[in-house]
């Protein structure tokens, strides 16, 4: 139990923050997903062939490859990609980008996919009565989808997005790869210099165990909260 | 786009799909086997044994696989009496070690899977059984465990595309997997997009061979 004192003799306050950096990644990721799913849905919903291919390409791809594959891709060709992009505005120094934004956004172009699965879904099994109903009423576009389909569409998206929000905790281990410090990386470094990693690698899961239990006791109040009306 | 190192590092790369290939068929083998023994743990009515399977299937559905290979495969080798046991010879390959993680993390997802497909079998099956007159051993080899099979069919096919993800993991304890190889050529040449879009290609070519085949014996399992 030493090796978790808080303070310089233990691990433990380096521990407690790798879990927070976990959690903030965590976070990011699922609103960069987010605005991904916002972008992606909609043209999976589209009439138009074109705009349904390109949907359709986004969320194969991105399910069909491995996530270390896409992290990689990341970590090796963001800042050359960031510096090309700024080259074409004349800017050519060197740019690093920090590990927190590529490992957010690589795990939120991950999780943008499953939600933009999970979100086509809940769209399309909203009574097409509902949609027809909310036209005749005469609201705006705007209206029909912000008080009529999106309430409907939570409802039955969010246990879903309760499965993809356990995938996109656990991807984050992932991103230790790339050497941000969350708990992964952290159970690295603590293990390497310990020479402990039966312990700290156990307590890393225990502390994803935490994360994945609590979390899910939120979720399951927010769906309650949610489906009242049923 | 460099084409060049593009059609350079395809054989390099089909080379390392084999391994992936390997590890991904012999964890699903040992994994299926597994989750087999757990699902029917789960419907024992002994609340200790159903316990300890819902444990299991808990604690490997909500941890990271990369814990799960580290604790292997860095953590097991601190353990001084596993080291001098026969154990070890297993053990001390990263080969093995990555295949056990695997086998278990497949295991524990199969359970839940083949669970529910237990528990969603429509009891007038069975009863049909009873009726012929057959044991209730047989009922459950005969019927049940065939009828869950054909039943999970759809779920087993996105975990083993899950698990064909998985197996990139290997590359963390030194196995050159299609994406221990990819992140090799990647390091060394400073190609990323060249390199990601042919190994991405392998993967995608695999879930999609993985993809119709389920499809496939959906169709010929049907009933």
């Amino acid at each position: 139990m030493d090796l978790l004192a808080f303070g310089d003799t233990g691990w433990g306050d380096e521990l407690f923050y790798a879990t927070l950096m976990t959690i903030a990644v965590s976070i990011t990721a699922m609103i960069i997903g987010f605005s991904f799913a916002a972008i992606f849905t909609p043209l999976k919903l589209s009439k138009l062939k074109s705009l349904n291919l390109i949907g359709n390409i986004y969320t194969t791809v991105i399910r069909g490859v491995p996530e270390l594959l896409v992290i990689y891709l990341f970590f090796f060709g963001g800042s050359g990609a960031i510096m090309f992009v700024a080259s074409i505005f004349g800017y050519n120094d060197y740019i690093e980008i920090n590990a927190f934004i590529t490992g957010s956004f690589a795990i939120g172009i991950i999780s943008g996919a499953y939600s933009t699965e999970v979100f086509r879904g809940a769209i399309q099994s909203i009574d097409k009565g509902q949609f027809e109903a909310a036209k005749i009423l005469g609201l705006s576009k705007f209206a029909q989808f912000y008080k009529i389909i999106l309430p409907q569409m939570l409802r039955l998206a969010i246990p879903n997005l309760s499965n993809v929000w356990q995938i996109t905790l656990k991807d984050t281990s992932l991103i230790s790869v790339t050497g941000l410090v969350e708990i992964m990386r952290q159970s690295y470094i603590a293990a390497g210099s310990t020479r402990d990693p039966l312990f700290f690698y156990s307590f890393a899961a225990i502390l994803y165990l935490l994360l994945t239990f609590v979390s899910m006791k939120l979720i399951n109040k927010l769906e309650t909260r949610y489906s009242r009306g049923y | 786009m460099d084409f060049e190192l593009m059609i350079n590092s395809f054989p390099k790369l089909l080379n390392a799909t084999l391994i992936t290939l390997k590890l991904l068929s012999v964890s699903l083998l040992i994994g299926l086997f597994i989750g087999l023994i757990f699902a029917i743990l789960r419907l024992n009515r002994n609340i200790i044994i159903n316990k300890f399977a819902y444990c299991y299937s808990y604690v490997f559905r909500g941890t990271p696989l990369l814990v799960q290979i580290f604790i292997i495969y860095f953590g097991l080798g601190q353990i001084e009496s596993l080291r001098s046991s026969y154990l070890w010879i297993i053990l001390k390959e990263p080969y093995w070690c990555a295949i056990i993680a695997f086998a278990l993390n497949t295991g524990a997802y199969t359970s839940e899977i083949l669970r529910s497909a237990f528990q969603t079998i429509k009891p007038g099956i069975i009863e049909a059984g009873k009726s012929l007159g057959i044991s209730s051993k047989i009922i459950f080899y005969k019927i049940q465990i065939p009828v869950a099979i054909r039943q999970s069919l759809p779920a087993y096919g996105n975990e083993i595309i899950l698990m064909l993800k998985g197996t990139s993991l290997a590359s963390t304890v030194t196995l050159m997997d299609l994406t221990g190889v990819a992140k090799y050529i990647i390091s060394t040449t400073f190609k990323p997009i060249e390199v990601f879009v042919v190994a991405g290609s392998i993967y995608l070519f695999l879930t999609f061979c993985i993809h119709n085949l389920i499809q496939f014996l959906e169709k010929k399992y049907r009933y």
